[in-house]
């Protein structure tokens, strides 16, 4: 496979070869700098992938520099420091430190006694101590350029503290929404996403794999079923936000009083609105449904024939050889497309921005008919904003979404090779 | 009722011989009716789901086309899209549209296919067994990722390097730039499949007459699996037109009929998601003009896949 390397050893110079031979050195260096070419157009792809993980991690991680108008230092109660105080101490903190009103307006949105610590907690950073980040920089900026870096705090920031910060941490990922970026966190578009990847499945896999079995089991080959499968690879191509705009109309419009959860009385009456999780699951369930089907007739079709033979020759029915033989067996492949389907789903931005997933939503999710939003929505929402700091919690969103896609992609591939046959 | 009878005969016979009662006759049986009827139901689906697509982006549309203000000459020709003052011209949006996807194909197209070669033709197998998992990393990278990836990477580069006062924070060439990029492992994929499905004895063949290894893959195999190529070219371009998140971050709000990658421009996608995202009140022309779009949308895409199923059918060149 090395001809072009040494390419003019073994051909016969012109001079012994007459005119027969006469290009060929030049065509082999042709030929070994396209090689070069192939190879560098396949690292530059490499690249691209590599730089587009760099920038995420240097964006999650950096220097920052904090002002606060108390020192938490001085919050200290007998030298016990403020993040390890009982919650009545941190409530008695409180107490002295803000006016009896906004105490007021406090104890009325939830009483204290409900709060837990971790609550009270915050509110202590948030009313008391008011630590605010007032700029951050990225990852190489914060190991190479340090010294200006304190310069600039010192010249532009008198008083603030420079930190180094981990925007991806466990209160990231357990802290709902927030306005201020520092204390903003993916918990309520999680379990948005969750929620409604939970739905989507219960309705797209049941009639991803029955339509599949309906094409490679019962279907005769006729016009109809033709029909049917030229129609799933047509849905296939469909772009996403068309789904969006069907989901829309259907869904979030027509059907508004199912999905809204009216009909069944479980509305919230200030949101009553089709724009709910339960109208988001079912336009990813059609989004999805091509894709859980192709690869659920390429799991089915791979169980072999005699099996089949087999169970009819005992005397089973149709769906009896189905259910308790092809299923069973075709089972791997089948949930390893569907995986694959739903690290898709949890992927899809743009369907959802169109149904209507809330940018700002206070409450976390709590069943099919409330409103919600979901990580790729809440990265789109970080990422649209100027604030730099924006940038910063949109690139931990992304690495908490990454984190889920490589464990579910993990879990196919492992699921695939654990249970895999051959016959 | 000649079968029963029959059956009935035959069960008196094994009775006689003492061996245990078979009822041959075949039970009509309900459940299995049911199962199949839930099944077939399960597969009409789809076809519900692409009726539903086509009626209501249809009826929409036909609101949209036959509320007074909107004339379907004025749709195709204008090039003012301001739904706030009336003006309905499409061109601004399909432009945009068009940029992203030359310079998403412009990047995908040579690399995707030199990827191709390369892993088909040059490389051994223990590197195709690396490069390509690797490669396909890119393909399960959600699109918001690239987005962001667009804004906060490469127009700050882009910007270095041409000026800021060129290249605008929101433009059409970093958000085509990334489209590109995620498009490229699907080409890379699909001609790397039209390529390994070109027998080995036409290599042998070009080999045997003196061939370099880049003579025998540029002008012997990739002629040879042309038609896979090319299918793969069309559905990346249906695949460009159709991304919304990457432009819809990267390229900028608000319709601008304009040719210059630096410049911030909407694409229809971009258009749809931004309009749909904010207050949208049904009924209104606004919410009716982004089904328009998004038919138009809807039958590029289609006809851009149906003409690729129909090269890879047409022209496929079918060995042994």
């Amino acid at each position: 496979m090395n001809s072009n390397m040494n390419g003019q050893a073994r051909y016969p110079s012109p001079e012994q070869n007459g005119d027969f031979a006469h290009n060929a050195p030049a065509r082999h260096r042709t030929a070994s700098a396209w090689h070069v070419a192939f190879q560098l157009s396949t690292i530059v792809g490499i690249l691209a992938l590599i730089a587009l993980l760099y920038n995420i991690t240097t964006q999650t991680f950096g220097l920052v520099a904090v002002k606060s108008r108390v020192d938490p230092a001085s919050l200290a109660i007998d030298g016990v420091p403020l993040e390890e105080l009982s919650k009545e101490q941190l409530i008695a903190i409180l107490e002295n430190n803000i006016s009896k009103g906004v105490m007021r307006r406090l104890e009325r949105d939830q009483p204290f006694a409900e709060r837990s610590r971790e609550n009270v907690y915050n509110l202590v950073l948030e009313r008391v101590v008011e630590m605010e980040i007032v700029r951050s920089w990225t990852l190489p900026e914060s190991l190479f350029q340090r010294q200006a870096i304190e310069a600039e705090v010192k010249d532009k920031y008198p008083g603030a503290r420079l930190q180094f910060r981990s925007w991806l941490n466990w209160d990231f990922v357990r802290s709902s929404q927030s306005s201020v970026p520092a204390r903003a966190g993916v918990f309520t578009a999680l379990q948005g996403t969750l929620w409604m990847i939970l739905i989507t499945m219960l309705i797209a896999f049941p009639i991803g794999v029955g339509a599949a079995i309906y094409l490679e089991e019962y279907a005769a080959d006729n016009i109809f079923s033709r029909i049917i499968e030229t129609n799933i690879n047509n849905l296939a191509g469909v772009p996403s936000i068309i789904y969006g705009m069907l989901g829309l109309a259907i869904f979030v419009r027509s059907l508004e009083p199912l999905t809204s959860g009216t009909l069944f009385g479980f509305a919230d009456p200030t949101t009553a609105n089709g724009r709910t999780i339960l109208s988001a699951a079912l336009t990813m369930a059609l989004l999805i449904l091509p894709v859980i089907i192709i690869n659920a007739r390429e799991a089915i079709r791979a169980v072999p024939r005699s099996l089949r033979e087999a169970s009819y020759g005992l005397g089973a029915t149709k769906w009896q050889t189905v259910w308790s033989h092809v299923l069973p067996n075709a089972l791997p492949g089948i949930l390893t497309g569907t995986i694959l389907a739903v690290s898709r789903a949890i992927g899809e931005t743009a369907p959802l921005v169109v149904v209507g997933a809330s940018t700002f939503v206070a409450l976390d999710p709590n069943g099919p008919f409330s409103k919600f939003t979901a990580l790729p929505i809440q990265i789109y929402q970080w990422t649209a904003r100027p604030q730099d700091q924006f940038r910063n919690i949109a690139a931990a969103a992304i690495l908490v979404l990454l984190i889920l896609l490589i464990t579910l992609n993990a879990t196919a591939v492992l699921l695939r090779n654990r249970f895999s046959r051959r016959y | 009722m000649t079968a029963i009878s029959t059956s009935e005969a035959l069960s008196r016979v094994t009775e006689r011989a003492g061996e245990p009662q078979f009822n041959l006759r075949r039970k009509p049986r309900l459940s299995e009716k049911i199962i199949q009827g839930f099944l077939f139901v399960c597969g009409a689906i789809s076809i519900l789901t692409t009726l539903g697509i086509v009626f209501v982006l249809g009826r929409e549309s036909l609101l949209f086309f036959g509320s007074p203000e909107v004339s379907l000459l004025e749709f195709f020709t204008k090039t003012t899209w301001q739904p706030a003052i009336g003006e309905f011209g499409i061109w601004p949006l399909v432009t945009a549209t068009m940029v992203t996807t030359v310079i998403a194909m412009l990047v995908a197209v040579p690399l995707g296919l030199s990827i191709a070669i390369y892993l088909s033709e040059y490389a051994s197998a223990r590197a195709r067994s690396i490069l390509k998992p690797v490669l396909e990393i890119l393909v399960g990278i959600p699109t918001v990722v690239y987005g962001y990836f667009a804004l906060t990477f490469v127009t700050p580069i882009l910007r270095e390097i041409f000026g800021k006062n060129t290249v605008e924070i929101y433009n059409t060439a970093a958000a085509g730039l990334v489209m590109g990029i995620m498009i490229l492992p699907m080409v890379s994929s699909m001609s790397e499949d039209a390529l390994a499905a070109v027998p080995r004895s036409l290599r042998e063949a070009a080999y045997a007459l003196g061939a370099t290894k880049l003579e025998a893959s540029v002008q012997v195999v990739a002629p040879a699996a042309l038609s896979g190529i090319f299918a793969a070219f069309i559905i990346a371009v249906s695949r460009a037109i159709g991304e919304t998140m990457i432009v819809a971050i990267a390229a900028g709000a608000g319709p601008a009929f304009t040719l210059n990658p630096f410049r911030a421009a909407e694409t229809m996608t971009g258009h749809i998601v931004r309009i749909s995202g904010g207050d949208l009140s049904y009924d209104s022309i606004d919410y009716n003009s982004l089904f328009a779009i998004g038919l138009l949308l809807f039958l590029m895409t289609l006809s851009l896949n149906l003409i690729s199923r129909w090269v890879v059918q047409r022209f496929r060149e079918v060995y042994e």
